[in-house]
């Protein structure tokens, strides 16, 4: 971006995000939703468009995008229209996508992504949120000169959520894309994968002079594929618009496509006019008629939702602000750090150990937290060890080493391992005596007052008993001595 | 509302429709032979009235969310103009030598 | 039914084939018979004997337009886009009729993918009407009329979109029904226009269609426009006077321009029925002239959308060209007739940005308006309407080659498919040796009281229907 002139200008950005629904089924068809089969194996009659079949409705997709707009605070309409979006590729069996148009499932909603320095919310406004359905997969690099093409995935069931144009950054941007899939993770409707493609993103990017109440003409930024493409793809979209403005010239309506690899954005090679979709109400599909019992119960049946989840962190279990966003970063997360911080009866303990070493052995290991080998109860049980001298520390984390190795309970471990420490008191004299007799010079000058040898003794105790000695207990021991 | 060559010409691109050159003045006589009935519609006062949409007296029937397969009695392969390994094959798009969007030049 | 009861399923099928090679229902005949397999005919036949399976419809052979899916035979619906293509699944009607014991023995010629009033829009060929080889069947269900016409079976499946069963079973003489919209599935009928179309049924007679229709009407989950309201029993009512039962006949119907021996047959079959206790009422449909200009924008409007999916990629004709959009271009081109290209191209028209309004949006509007005529109608206490199901007799083959000239064919039908209620055409008479129709015409699902009248008529005017 280049110096004076771009900071005249603000980035005025609205988000399109498609998300995939978790259902075992597709959209209109029994076939399965599931990810990974081989190619083409997941069609039937309706989502091969064979001539003749017809859509039925799935009725748990319904209810997962009913659950996602009341997260978002939408009114959800009682009365909704699927159209029909016709468009031509290969990819998209029927030659149309089964969409809604003017009558969407739910409008007005709204998501806050963060707070201004003054503590007053930052809030992105949601236009509309609607059901429609995926498309297939066309394979582009596998055989040459041909396009391959599996619809396994045409037909699951999508929503897509359109956002105000209300964010003025792409950082802005960014954090709302966080927000949201941190939110449909909780309320636990969708994969959110950009990897996998369960969540993508499509961005309208305008470029005004600050001060400037009206919208600059918008691009479509398309073809990107994790949050940090967003971010960059934003800045050279707004980069190129204010160079564009800049030089006195206007900003086209188009599409652009960002391509990673050269880290810029380019036209799309699309002809004029072809973007007609001619969309009309779906005739194969009657409304679909939601009675207000149905959707106030599905919004009654919300799980807490992360601000809501984040406040009471913070409240019952005084723990900072910091610490909360990490640990709330995932429901899954969330729930372990709590399951163990009930169990263990001490969150301050729970939250330093689900902070620093299950987040790193997970990061170590790629496992997930919902998949993690050391289950709350036993990571409960280690911290109650630790508190009440059952191990030290130091061992502690060699035994929660061991726990992910094995998901062995840490008692099992820490005894197999000879762990436990050693609190017989009979046991700990006649190792503080054989040390003080193996070292008389050592042990003369701590009697004659050189508190400081303390620890070197200790040491040499915790060394005799390879570890599994109680230092507080073998402290006391060795002062007893000197006072003795 | 008279339908010109290039309204004919366009709407045969979106439809996919390669026109025979030698068909197309036909076509514009025919279209705004058959349009020019409809114009009546245009002095029907429907002011207030609300377009039908699904002729049914019934809401959207859902179904449960289960997966069955509903049996293909010839296999996709048979039905294919062109399959490989369980794909089905397309002329590659010009497009996509590079990453491309949606639907540019299908 | 009648004469089939104490034939084995293989005797009747037998019975067919052998009838098709009399009337030469073939290419070089009649052509009303697309597709056909004895042999295959022969094994279901044989199931079906097997069975123990009873009722009015087991062991009766049946055809079925060619464009609603059955495993054995194609299913091409008469285009060339299709050629050669069987479907991997059959039509939710077809199972029903298996089920009931009914045997199909062919697939029958149609307009191209049911767009057409006189089938002469088959890329096999136009079908020729029984009566005058020189005139067409009508459409587009044209070969299923004209089969059970010519006496290769005494029922028959077909569509209805705009009037493509009933105008073909007047121009033939026989029964048909369409019935309410949602009243049966359509999993498995190639959609030509989604909110319009239905499928229905041919009968040789009134009992024949009534008996069709008990089995395949009613709910299916595959089809989520399908109701699901009890399906009576159509065929009770065979019996019953008309007493109580008010006709109304609308006079937007009866124009003075009405061919005068056409209205003179009609006011016989209205005499019929007032004879069997019914009263006759003159009403109005006011909205019924808008219903050519409405129906000839929704129609080609979703045409053009449902047929988007011919694109030579999954299956049926693929024909080369420059890339995929070159291949896209060939294969739709080469694939569709020249009515089905005119069609998708004003549907195409008529949806695209900055026409929506002033065509789609509008007719859906007047469609509601026309709807609301027949509402009226009987919430004012008529029970069922009558009048001629098409303008004319059976014309002939060429004789008309203005589009919209065509069109006007489905003048007294369409109004039924854009409100959604059931009518059928019952022979009333002929003029010049040839049959004409009239249609009744029922409130929505009430084909219980519009069979009701049409055994009355049919018995009523006995074997002057035919004359």
């Amino acid at each position: 971006m280049s110096g004076a002139g771009s900071d005249r200008y603000e980035m005025v950005v609205g988000l399109e995000v498609h998300v995939q629904l978790k259902t075992r089924s597709k959209a209109f068809c029994p076939c399965s939703a599931a990810y990974g089969a081989p190619p083409n194996e997941n069609t039937c009659p309706v989502c091969l468009a064979l001539p003749g079949s017809l859509p039925v409705l799935n009725a748990e997709a319904v209810r997962l995008a009913v659950r996602a707009a009341h997260a978002l605070c939408c009114t959800v309409n009682e009365r909704s229209i699927f159209a029909r979006k016709n468009y031509f590729y290969p990819d998209l069996p029927k030659g149309y996508q089964i969409s809604q148009y003017d009558q969407p499932l739910a409008v007005h909603g709204h998501l806050e992504i963060g707070r201004n320095a003054d503590g007053t919310p930052i809030t992105v406004g949601i236009t509309r949120l609607h059901m429609e359905e995926d498309a297939g997969k066309s394979v582009h690099d596998r055989y040459a000169g041909a396009t391959a093409i599996d619809l396994n995935r045409a037909g699951v069931p999508l929503i897509e959520i359109v956002s105000e144009p209300d964010m003025r950054s792409s950082r802005e941007a960014s954090a709302y894309l966080k927000v949201l899939k941190q939110l449909l993770e909780y309320i636990d409707v969708s994969d959110v994968n950009m990897e996998e493609g369960s969540l993508r993103v499509d961005a309208n990017v305008s470029a005004r002079l600050r001060g400037e109440t009206r919208l600059g003409t918008k691009t479509e930024v398309k073809n990107m594929n994790s949050f940090s493409a967003v971010e960059r793809a934003l800045e050279a979209e707004f980069a190129r618009q204010v160079a564009v403005l800049e030089r006195g010239g206007t900003v086209e309506q188009q599409t652009m496509l960002w391509d990673g690899a050269r880290g810029e954005v380019r036209p799309a090679r699309s002809k004029e006019g072809s973007h007609d979709y001619r969309y009309f109400p779906e005739p194969d599909l009657p409304p679909l008629e939601l009675s207000l019992d149905y959707i106030e119960r599905v919004k009654r049946e919300l799980p807490e939702l992360p601000r809501a989840r984040q406040e009471r962190f913070a409240r019952e279990y005084a723990i900072p602000p910091g610490d909360v966003e990490v640990l709330t970063a995932s429901p899954a997360l969330a729930d372990y750090f709590e399951s163990v911080a009930r169990q263990a009866g001490d969150a301050k303990a729970a939250a330093n150990w689900v902070m620093g070493e299950v987040l790193a052995a997970l990061n170590a290991s790629k496992q997930s937290i919902a998949h993690f080998s050391v289950r709350p109860a036993d990571l409960a049980k280690l911290i109650g060890m630790v508190r009440d001298g059952a191990v030290s520390h130091s061992a502690a984390k060699r035994i929660f080493g061991d726990m992910v190795a094995t998901g062995d309970p840490p008692d099992k471990i820490a005894e197999r391992a000879g762990l436990l420490q050693v609190r017989d008191d009979d046991e700990l004299a006649r190792w503080v005596d054989e040390v003080l007799a193996e070292n008389p010079a050592e042990a003369a000058r701590f009697r004659s007052g050189e508190k400081k040898l303390l620890g070197v003794l200790v040491g040499q105790v915790m060394k005799k008993s390879k570890g599994r000695a109680d230092p507080r207990r073998v402290n006391q021991l060795l002062s007893e001595r000197v006072g003795g | 509302m008279a339908v010109t060559r290039d309204d004919v010409l366009h709407v045969a691109a979106l439809a996919r429709l390669a026109l025979d050159e030698a068909r197309v003045p036909a076509l514009v006589q025919e279209l705004n032979g058959i349009l020019s009935h409809m114009d009546v519609l245009r002095k029907v006062d429907t002011e207030g009235v609300m377009g039908t949409a699904g002729v049914g007296d019934a809401a959207a029937p859902l179904r449960p969310d289960a997966v069955a397969q509903i049996p293909l009695r010839r296999p996709r392969a048979d039905l294919a103009p062109a399959w490989r390994d369980g794909f089905f094959l397309v002329p590659r798009l010009a497009t996509h030598d590079a990453a491309g969007g949606e639907e540019d030049d299908a | 039914m009648t004469g089939t009861a104490s034939r084995t399923a293989v005797e009747a099928v037998r019975a067919a084939f052998h009838r098709m090679t009399e009337v030469r229902a073939g290419r070089d005949g009649l052509n009303c018979v697309l597709w056909s397999d004895e042999e295959l005919a022969l094994q279901g036949a044989a199931t079906v004997d097997n069975s123990g399976v009873t009722g009015p419809l087991a062991g009766v052979p049946y055809v079925a337009k060619d464009n609603i899916a059955t495993l054995g035979l194609p299913t091409t619906c008469a285009s060339r886009i299709l050629e050669g293509y069987v479907s991997p699944y059959e039509a939710t009607v077809v199972t029903r009729l298996r089920e009931a014991g009914a045997v199909l023995v062919a697939k029958t010629n149609c307009d191209e993918f049911a767009m057409g009033s006189s089938n002469e829009n088959s890329a096999y060929g136009p079908a020729r009407n029984p009566h005058d080889p020189t005139r067409v069947p009508g459409g587009s269900s044209g070969g299923s009329a004209a089969a059970v016409a010519a006496g290769i079976t005494r029922i028959a499946l077909g569509s209805e979109t705009g009037g493509s069963v009933r105008q073909p079973a007047a121009y033939c003489g026989v029964v048909g029904v369409k019935p309410t919209y949602g009243r049966v599935s359509r999993y498995g009928l190639v959609a030509f226009a989604s909110s319009l179309d239905q499928v229905g049924a041919f009968g040789a007679t009134v009992d024949d269609a009534a008996a069709v229709m008990e089995v395949i009407a009613g709910c299916d989950p595959r089809d989520s426009t399908t109701s699901d309201r009890e399906v009576p029993r159509y065929r009770e009512s065979a019996r019953e006077s008309l007493e109580g039962l008010v006709i109304g006949r609308p006079r937007e119907y009866f124009p003075d321009s009405l061919e005068p021996r056409l209205a003179r047959l009609c006011d016989r079959a209205l005499e019929a029925m007032r004879a069997r206790g019914a009263t006759v009422r003159e009403i109005s449909l006011p909205h019924t002239d808008l219903a050519i200009p409405v129906y000839y924008i929704i129609a080609p409007a979703e045409a053009s959308s449902n047929l988007a999916r011919f694109d030579g990629v999954r299956y049926g004709l693929r024909v080369e060209g420059d890339g995929l959009r070159g291949m896209y271009e060939a294969t739709r081109s080469r694939g569709f007739g020249p009515e089905v290209t005119r069609r998708i191209l004003l549907g195409t028209y008529v949806l695209s940005a900055g026409y929506y309004d002033a065509y789609y949006r509008k007719a859906q509007e007047v469609r509601t308006l026309i709807a609301r005529d027949f509402h009226e109608t009987f919430e004012d206490g008529v029970h069922v309407i009558f009048t001629p199901t098409a303008p004319t007799p059976a014309f002939p083959l060429g004789a008309k080659t203005d589009p919209y000239e065509m069109y006007l064919n489905d003048i007294f039908t369409a109004t039924a498919n854009l409100a959604g209620v059931p009518a059928m055409s019952v022979p009333i008479g002929r003029i010049d040796g040839l049959p004409v129709g009239g249609q009744l015409i029922a409130r929505h699902f009430d084909e219980r009281t519009m069979f009701r009248a049409a055994y009355a008529l049919e018995r009523e005017l006995g074997a002057e229907a035919h004359r």
